[in-house]
C-alpha cells in the first residue's frame, strides 16, 4: 500500500490552481481541445492524490492530521494549513471526483465555444478554491476559499456575459452572497474575540469549557447566516435559480454538487460550536425545513428544465440544513454526498437534453426524447428515481436517515419531519413531471430541431454518475453504518443525532417516506403522461396557486420593491446629491476660497522691482525701530 | 582736531547706506541700481572694518574680504542677466521688466 505523507496534500490544491494559471497565460495558444485535456488531467490527478491519501481512513488506521504550508498571520491562528480528517477527505473526494466527471463532460458541452480555454481555466480555479475551502485548517483560510468560490461562481454564471440576463444573474449571485458573507465575517470576529484564535483545533478543543451559551448561539446564528447565503436558503435563495444562466456543467458542479454545499460543510465542521447552541441549531433546522418545502412547491410550477432542477437543489439543500440543524451531521454530509451524485447527474442529463434541443430549455417543447437519446433517458431516469427517494438508490438512504433522525428528536422536530415528508412527496412529483414532460409522450419539438444523442465525452460521465447514484447510498445504511464510522474521527466528542433504534420503527418510517414518494410520483405520471391540454386542465384545477408556483411566489418582485429599489434610490441620492453637492461642493468651496484670497492680495505682486525694494526698506526700518524701542540689541 | 571715533565711521556708513538705498528705490536703470547696491554693500563693509578696529580684532576685515568676493561674483551674474535682457528688450529699465506681476 502506498503511504502518502499528508505534507503532499498541498498538491490537491496546487494541481488545479496550476492548471488554471497555466491556461490563463497559454490557454489561447493551447486551444481546443488541449486546454480541456490539461484541466481534466489536473482535476483527475488531484482526485488521485486525495484518494491515495484517504486510504488510511478507509482501513480505519488513519488519524486526523494537520500540515502547515506556510505562516500567514500566526498571531490570530490563521495560516495556510491543511486539515486532513475524514470529513475533509470525503469533501475533497466529492469535489475532485464529481468535478473531474464534469470537466470531462464539459469537453463535449463547450465544444466550439470561442472562449473554450477560458471556461476550463475558471473551472479549474473553482476546483482549487473549493478545495481550499474544505481543506482549510482554520476559519481564516476557510474564508479565503469561501470568497474565492463566490468569485468563480460569479465568473461562471456570467460566462456568456454578452447576454444581459447572464451578466445580471452573476451580479445578483455575488451581491446576495455578500449579504450572507457579512454574517459570516461577524461570526469570525466573534470567534476571534472569544478564543483569540481562528484555528479549528484551538477553537474546538476549548469551546466546551470557555464558550458561554449566548456567545455560542450568536456565533452559530452568524455562521448560519453565511451558510444560508452560500447554500441558497430562505431568505437568500433567490440567486440560485438565476444562476442557471451559466453553462449547464457550471450549474451541475457549482450550483448543485459542490459550492452550494459549502454552507452545510461549515455547519458540520463547526459542530462543537453548534452543540453548545441548540437555539441556533433549531433555527438552522427550521430554515432548512421551510426552504425544502418552499422551493419544492416552486419547482412544481416551473417549465424550464434547469429551473426545476435549481429549485430542487434549493429544496434538497434544505434537507441537509434540516439534518445538520437536528445535529445529525453525518446524515447531512451523507445527503450532501448522494445529492452531489444524483443532482450532478440530473444537471448533466439536462445539459445533454438542452444540447440536443439546440439550446432550448422549455420542457413544453420537448417530449418523446426517449428514442432519440437512449443513454440520457436511462441515466437521467436513474437520477430521477434516486432523488425521488426510492430504494435502493442513493437518495432513499440519505433522505430516509434525515427523516428518521428528525422524527426521533420529537417535539418541535415532529413538525419539521412532517414538512420533510410533504417535501418528499413534492420532490417525487416534480421530478417525475419533468421526466415525463421531457422523455415520454409525443414529441412537441419546434420545427428544425432534430435531437441526437450527445457525444461520448458527455455520456460516459452520465453513466459513471448513474452508477454512483445507484450504489452511493449503500455506504451508510441502517444495517451497516459505514459512513458514520468513517466520519467518527471528525466528530469526536460531538453528540450526534440518530434515528430511532429498532427494525420496526425504521421500516415504518421508511415505508411512510417511500409511500409519500410513490403517491407523488403516481400523481405526476398520471397527470402528465397525457396530451398537453390535459396538463393545462390539471394545472388550472389548482387555480391561482399554480400561478404563484410558476412565479416563485413573486419573491423577486417583492425583494425588488422593498429592498432593491430603495437601495437603488439611496445609491442615486448618494451619487447625485451627496457626492455632487456635499462632497464635491466642499472641495469646490475650498478652491473658491483660495481663489478669492488670491485675488485679494494679488495687487501686492506688481512686478515693479523698486516697489519691492521699498517694502523691503520699510520693513527694515520697522524692524530697527522695534529693536530701538525695545531697547535690546 | 577732534578725535575720529568709531561713531564717525558708523555715521558715514549710515549716510552711504541710505544714499545707496535711495538710489535703488528711485532709479530705473538696472545698471545704476547695481552701482547703488555696491554702495550699500561698501557701507556695510565700512561698519565691519570700523567695529573690528574698535574691538582690536581682525574678524571685521576678514568679513569684508568675504563680502567683496561674493559681491564680485554677484555683479558678474547680475551684469550677465542685464546684458541678456538688454539684447532681447532694448531696455535696461526695471519698470518695464514686470512680466512676473501677479
Amino acid at each position: 500500500m502506498i503511504e502518502l505523507p499528508t505534507e503532499a496534500l498541498w498538491l490537491v490544491i496546487a494541481l488545479p490552481l496550476g492548471g488554471s494559471l497555466l491556461l490563463h497565460f497559454v490557454g489561447r495558444w493551447l486551444g481546443e481541445p488541449r486546454a480541456g485535456y490539461l484541466t481534466c488531467a489536473a482535476s483527475l490527478a488531484a482526485f488521485g492524490v486525495a484518494a491515495v491519501a484517504a486510504v488510511p481512513f478507509l482501513t480505519g488506521e488513519g488519524h486526523p492530521s494537520q500540515s502547515l504550508l506556510w505562516e500567514w498571520m500566526p498571531a490570530v491562528g490563521a495560516s495556510f494549513e491543511i486539515v486532513w480528517d475524514p470529513l475533509s477527505a470525503l469533501m475533497t473526494l466529492v469535489v475532485t471526483g464529481v468535478g473531474s466527471l464534469i470537466h470531462i463532460y464539459s469537453l463535449g458541452y463547450m465544444h466550439g465555444d470561442p472562449r473554450f480555454h477560458r471556461f476550463f481555466a475558471y473551472l479549474n480555479l473553482f476546483t482549487a478554491s473549493m478545495l481550499t475551502l474544505v481543506l482549510a485548517g482554520n476559519y481564516a483560510m476557510l474564508f479565503v476559499g469561501w470568497e474565492l468560490v463566490g468569485l468563480c461562481s460569479y465568473l461562471l454564471i456570467s460566462f456568456w456575459f454578452t447576454r444581459p440576463s447572464a451578466a445580471a444573474a452573476g451580479k445578483k449571485a455575488f451581491v446576495v452572497n455578500r449579504i450572507g458573507d457579512f454574517g459570516f465575517l461577524i461570526a469570525l470576529m466573534l470567534i476571534f474575540s472569544s478564543f483569540g484564535t481562528l484555528s479549528y483545533s484551538g477553537v474546538f478543543d476549548r469551546a466546551g469549557d470557555e464558550l458561554t451559551g449566548s456567545a455560542a448561539t450568536l456565533i452559530g446564528l452568524m455562521l448560519a447566516a453565511g451558510a444560508i447565503g452560500k447554500s441558497a436558503q430562505i431568505p437568500l435563495y433567490v440567486w440560485l435559480p438565476d444562476a442557471m444562466e451559466g453553462p449547464t456543467p457550471v450549474s451541475a458542479l457549482i450550483h448543485a454538487a459542490t459550492m452550494v454545499t459549502a454552507g452545510v460543510y461549515v455547519i458540520a465542521r463547526s459542530a462543537p460550536i453548534f452543540e453548545l447552541a441548540p437555539a441556533a441549531s433549531g433555527v438552522v433546522a427550521a430554515v432548512g425545513a421551510l426552504t425544502a418545502l418552499w422551493a419544492a412547491t416552486i419547482a412544481l410550477g416551473q417549465s424550464d428544465i434547469k429551473r426545476v432542477l435549481a429549485y430542487s437543489t434549493i429544496s434538497q439543500l434544505g434537507y441537509m440544513f434540516l439534518a445538520v440543524g437536528a445535529t445529525a451531521y453525518v446524515a447531512g454530509v451523507f445527503h450532501l454526498m448522494t445529492h452531489a451524485f444524483f443532482k450532478a447527474l440530473l444537471f448533466l442529463g439536462a445539459g445533454s437534453v438542452i444540447h440536443a434541443m439546440g439550446g432550448r430549455q422549455d420542457m413544453e417543447e420537448m417530449g418523446g426524447l426517449r428514442k432519440a437519446m437512449p443513454v440520457t433517458f436511462l441515466t437521467m431516469g436513474i437520477g430521477v428515481v434516486a432523488i425521488a427517494g426510492f430504494p435502493p438508490l442513493a437518495g432513499f438512504w440519505s433522505k430516509d436517515e434525515i427523516l428518521g433522525v428528525v422524527f426521533n428528536q420529537g417535539g418541535f422536530f415532529t413538525v419539521l419531519w412532517l414538512v420533510g415528508l410533504v417535501t418528499a412527496l413534492l420532490t417525487a412529483f416534480y421530478m417525475i413531471r419533468q421526466f415525463v414532460m421531457v422523455f415520454l409522450g409525443r414529441p412537441r419539438w419546434p420545427e428544425g430541431v432534430i435531437p441526437h444523442e450527445s457525444p461520448r465525452s458527455m455520456t460516459v460521465p452520465l453513466a459513471v454518475l448513474a452508477v454512483l447514484s445507484v450504489l452511493g447510498g449503500l455506504v451508510n445504511t441502517p444495517f451497516r453504518l459505514g459512513l458514520e464510522h468513517f466520519l467518527e474521527p471528525s466528530f469526536k466528542g460531538v453528540k450526534l443525532g440518530h434515528p430511532a433504534e429498532g427494525v420496526v420503527s425504521i421500516l415504518v418510517l421508511a415505508a411512510v417516506a417511500v409511500g409519500a414518494g410513490a403517491v407523488g410520483a403516481a400523481m405526476a405520471f398520471f397527470a402528465y403522461h397525457r396530451p398537453p391540454e390535459a396538463w393545462r386542465r390539471f394545472q388550472a384545477a389548482f387555480g391561482k396557486v399554480w400561478g404563484w408556483w410558476e412565479d416563485g411566489y413573486r419573491v423577486d418582485d417583492i425583494y425588488g420593491t422593498i429592498l432593491v429599489s430603495p437601495g437603488r434610490r439611496l445609491a442615486e441620492q448618494a451619487a447625485f446629491r451627496l457626492d455632487l453637492d456635499v462632497v464635491d461642493g466642499a472641495v469646490n468651496g475650498v478652491a473658491r476660497l483660495v481663489r478669492a484670497a488670491g485675488t485679494m492680495i494679488r495687487p501686492a505682486q506688481s512686478g515693479l522691482i523698486r516697489q519691492y525694494g521699498l517694502w523691503f526698506g520699510l520693513g527694515l526700518v520697522a524692524l530697527l525701530a522695534w529693536l530701538l524701542v525695545r531697547g535690546g540689541v | 582736531m577732534p578725535v575720529v571715533t568709531s561713531g564717525w565711521y558708523m555715521t558715514l556708513a549710515a549716510i552711504l547706506f541710505v544714499l545707496g538705498m535711495t538710489g535703488v528705490l528711485i532709479r530705473r536703470n538696472a545698471l545704476v541700481m547695481f552701482m547703488c547696491v555696491e554702495l550699500m554693500l561698501n557701507a556695510v563693509n565700512l561698519t565691519f572694518v570700523a567695529a573690528g578696529r574698535a574691538a582690536g580684532v581682525l574678524d571685521g576685515q576678514v568679513a569684508v574680504f568675504f563680502v567683496l568676493v561674493v559681491a564680485a561674483a554677484e555683479v558678474v551674474v547680475g551684469l550677465a542677466i542685464i546684458v541678456a535682457i538688454f539684447r532681447r528688450r532694448e531696455t535696461a529699465s526695471v519698470d518695464e521688466l514686470a512680466a512676473l506681476r501677479g
